[in-house]
């Protein structure tokens, strides 16, 4: 599973990848994870629904993430616009 | 009489000096402020465009291919609502409006059956940690955002938004025509759908 995360003049930026079936692997992602959502981040995972539709599922803590999600992508919290 | 004229000429030129030296003094100390303050970082172009190359490429990979080919060839996306108009009824497929993402654009709420657009929900994604200088996501990473967060939890993402009319920030006439661009797209594709299924070969993406 990898963790991206999206910036401003940058893209996308890979900032933890590891295998949730391993224990320590999955003890730092939930950490990082945390971390992001402390930093005001959202995550998010894109989906492949029926009919080959794609979605995108918004999680509130790790174990809303699907232990076979490929990856997890995490955006700036949205806020009301002028 | 020279002398006198002198003398008077420097009387005048200290007097000034008091006057003008305080706010003159004020404004190189606040100009040195700003500069320590906020070091404006270097606008590298190339560095844009390589995070709007690296956002497509996410784009792409996470949006269905309907939806990608509209954006590379319309510039917006086209997001079915789902939310249900009461509790209990899906709309599903027969989706009652839908939505338009622009890039730093508000969302576009509109009715497909009639083009008539509903409302305008402006919502930002600022990154304030401003890794260069700028809150700004590249365009498609906006994009993508918004198409995460209205897929993934509509009704959190409305609630977030700022509502209002249409017409605020996006031209009517300006969304009117999308929508008729749309609409000729899609005939486009089908078409093409409806040849390469009759000839046998799958349509070029």
């Amino acid at each position: 599973m990898r963790f991206l995360r999206m910036k401003p003049g940058h893209g996308e930026v890979l900032i933890a990848e590891g295998d949730v079936e391993v224990r320590e692997d999955e003890e730092r992602l939930v950490e990082e994870f945390r971390r992001q959502l402390d930093a005001g981040m959202w995550a998010a995972i894109p989906l492949q629904g029926s009919a080959g539709r794609r979605t995108a599922q918004l999680a509130r803590s790790f174990a809303d993430v699907p232990r076979d999600a490929d990856r997890v992508i995490f955006f700036p919290r949205a806020a009301g616009g002028r | 009489m020279l002398l006198a004229l002198a003398a008077t000429a420097l009387v005048v030129l200290a007097l000034l000096w008091e006057v003008v030296a305080g706010p003159l003094r004020e404004q190189v100390a606040r100009c040195r402020a700003r500069r320590a303050t906020a070091p404006a970082p270097d606008y590298d172009p190339g560095r844009e465009r390589r995070a709007e190359a690296r956002a497509r490429t996410l784009l792409k990979s996470c949006v269905g291919e309907e939806e990608w080919a509209m954006y590379r060839d319309l510039g917006f996306i086209r997001v079915w609502g789902g939310e249900p108009e009461r509790p209990g009824q899906q709309t599903g497929a027969g989706a009652p409006y839908a939505y338009l993402i622009y890039p730093h654009k508000p969302i576009l709420a509109y009715l497909p059956q009639t083009a008539r657009l509903l409302n305008e929900y402006c919502v930002e994604f600022p990154d304030e940690t401003r890794p260069y200088g700028s809150a700004r996501l590249p365009d498609s990473d906006d994009v993508l955002a918004k198409w995460m967060a209205l897929t993934g939890d509509e009704r959190r993402l409305i609630e977030t938004a700022n509502l209002h009319l249409p017409g605020r920030q996006l031209d009517p006439r300006h969304v009117k025509r999308d929508l008729w661009r749309l609409r000729q797209w899609e005939r486009e594709r089908e078409r093409l759908g409806g040849e390469a299924h009759r000839g046998g070969q799958v349509p070029a993406s």
